[in-house]
């Protein structure tokens, strides 16, 4: 989801003061209107959750116990069997008669390929972002302005538009069905990741960096010890933004992976309804499954939840 | 803002020059170094994202299925598209799809920011409202598929103990798009909030205060200073939501696969079925350009309409 990553604008990191003292709010606590409007709140903020209280109560539950306790809040009949048959630590026959489809699935393999793709794309992108973003905003020369509107122009093409090509692109590289295959298309660059640091690099004082340079450190020193240092909060940003779009991206690798070898999470779960058994889905496995593939992104989340909220704003364009 | 106003670091430094004349800091040029150091990010450029433009649009003109050549056909692509009722139909579904997403979309994360704004600005809210963003399209359409499931799942049995019965979610014609609309709202609606919200932030204080001096109830200041001023904000959020809506494809190629019949067939999971499932690249490349310029043209309306980024601030 590259929408994701061009609406967070830029700039939006610097902590900003409250725009409006909180007058007044204190005095109504209890008028009606505020008592409603946290109902309404709350109420979304239930809708916003219980997805998650639910995925969670039904990798607990097994199957055969959902069809009688469709209901209840507890997990039903509890156990680990849906984890353990996400993880291929079930016999065949006891994945079968619990509800499973039998075949072998190894989400160990999908993990650790999410792993690497998402820590792939997540390094190299950033890094020749950062580095280009570095030229487009500390450098002097001649066609600087050019090469960014050009640069900024690739904001406008859609992601939808890109693809096929892109597949033929890493076909005739013989890349079909390999983790680099899914990682290369992002690896060089996204037009938001430069943005967002050439924000945070022209505030780096002149003087700092001018210090620097008389000391006599090349310009390749001074951007690995002094700029990259100086704007790691911004640049951890959008690492971690990076990684949760890769880590979620599902119809690039989906054009491009056949195999296990290649195959990440949203793939592999995309093929569960495919494969239901005929007594009907698994859905104490595919819940586990998505709270396998999801559990990481909001670990990460709770991590840098404030990192990550405060930098999605508008302050950069407005 | 800070962007506009610092353009680009002081060029010249007299202290610099006096000290180190070889070296000068001021009237240099990088451009070897530059080039160095655009160059990875220049190849991602030129072959991820300007070739396929130029290739995605020579390709609506041939008719290939990769094994064989390619074979120039001229328009005929785009004949065949003019005449395809499928295609009528994508555009169509996907039509439905965009103005249900963005409206309810919109609505809610309007409610959301403005909650936030008058509540509570915790962090720990902003954080919870956002949560459902950090899953993948694939985990939110998977989990609405086992909660809407017409037998088991727990929408259904909430509905019939409603009174309402149950509902063919993703299986009848009339509810699958708004389905999995919904599904999708529930998704973006916190991320689009606090970019709303972020909007609000930037709304001077001392209107409300003037207003509520005057004795204008929190709907009035809603109406009357609110939206007005949120508008620019309102506007390019509408437009980033509005491309990404119409790319939808995740949530529908999970749980119905275009199904049923072709009620929930959008534009991007019909070109991917001409390409992957028929090998028709010529036509699904064909499909493409269409779906470049129904976006092209949606943005430029949304633009002139909304005026988004324009402030009516000063």
């Amino acid at each position: 989801m590259s929408t994701a990553a061009t609406a967070t604008a830029r700039g939006a990191e610097e902590a900003r003061p409250a725009a409006r003292p909180p007058s007044g709010t204190s005095r109504r606590r209890l008028s009606p209107g505020r008592v409603l409007a946290w109902t309404v709140m709350i109420i979304l903020l239930i809708i916003t959750l219980f997805p998650f209280f639910w995925m969670l109560r039904t990798a607990l539950s097994s199957n055969s116990a959902l069809y009688a306790e469709a209901v209840s809040l507890m997990p039903a009949d509890a156990n680990l069997g849906g984890f353990q048959r996400v993880f291929g630590l079930q016999e065949t026959e006891q994945a079968i008669a619990e509800g499973g489809s039998g075949a072998s699935i190894d989400f160990w393999r999908y993990l650790v390929n999410t792993v690497l793709v998402a820590t792939g794309i997540t390094v190299c992108q950033v890094f020749f972002s950062a580095m280009a973003a570095y030229a487009f905003s500390r450098l002097q020369w001649k066609g600087r302005d050019v090469v960014f509107g050009l640069f900024l122009l690739s904001l406008m093409v859609p992601v939808i538009f890109t693809l096929l090509p892109n597949f033929l692109l890493v076909r005739e590289l013989g890349l079909i069905d390999t983790l680099l295959g899914i990682m290369l298309p992002s690896m060089f660059m996204t037009p938001f990741a430069i943005f967002f640091l050439r924000q945070f690099f022209m505030n780096v004082p002149t003087e700092v960096e001018e210090a620097a340079l008389i000391d006599g450190a090349g310009r390749v020193r001074v951007f690995f010890t002094l700029i990259i240092p100086m704007t790691a909060g911004p640049i951890a940003t959008v690492s971690i933004l990076t990684y949760i779009t890769a880590w979620n991206d599902y119809l690039w690798p989906l054009m491009v992976s056949y195999t296990d070898a290649s195959r990440v999470l949203t793939v592999a779960l995309g093929n569960f309804t495919e494969q239901s058994p005929q007594t009907g889905p698994d859905w104490a496995g595919l819940m586990a499954a998505t709270l396998v593939a999801a559990l990481p992104m909001l670990l990460l989340f709770m991590l840098f939840a404030r990192r990550i909220v405060s930098s999605i704003g508008f302050s950069g364009i407005k | 803002m800070s962007a506009v106003e610092n353009p680009a670091p002081a060029p010249t430094s007299s202290g610099a020059h006096r000290l180190r004349p070889k070296r000068a800091v001021g009237r240099r040029d990088d451009t070897r170094l530059a080039l160095l150091f655009i160059l990875p990010a220049l190849v991602g450029l030129l072959l991820f994202y300007f070739w396929p433009l130029v290739r995605g649009i020579w390709l609506s003109f041939t008719s290939w299925d990769i094994l064989t050549p390619a074979r120039f056909v001229g328009l005929a692509n785009y004949q065949e598209m003019i005449s395809d009722p499928v295609f009528w139909n994508a555009v169509r579904v996907t039509l439905l799809y965009v103005v249900i997403n963005i409206g309810i979309q919109t609505v809610v994360a309007l409610v959301l920011a403005v909650l936030m704004q008058r509540l509570s600005r915790s962090i720990v809210l902003r954080s919870l409202v956002l949560t459902p963003f950090l899953v993948s399209n694939v985990v939110a359409a998977l989990v609405f598929l086992w909660i809407l499931d017409f037998q088991l799942g727990i929408g259904n049995h909430f509905l019939e103990w409603l009174g309402v019965g149950r509902v063919g979610f993703f299986t009848t014609e009339a509810w699958v798009i708004p389905t999995i609309a919904l599904v999708n709202v529930w998704r973006h609606m916190g991320y689009t909030a606090l970019l709303l919200f972020a909007g609000l932030q930037a709304i001077p204080g001392n209107l409300y205060e003037a207003a509520r001096v005057d004795g204008a109830s929190e709907i009035r200041q809603f109406f009357t200073i609110t939206l007005p001023l949120l508008r620019p904000i309102l506007g390019l959020v509408l437009i980033i939501s509005v491309i990404g809506s119409f790319q939808v494809f995740d949530t529908v190629a999970v749980t119905t696969g275009g199904g049923p019949v072709d009620a929930s067939r959008v534009l991007q999971l019909y070109i991917y079925d001409n390409a992957f499932g028929q090998f028709n690249f010529g036509y699904a490349a064909a499909l493409s350009v269409a779906m470049l310029v129904i976006l092209m043209v949606v943005t430029v309306l949304q633009y002139r309409v909304t005026r988004a980024g324009q402030t009516d601030l000063n």
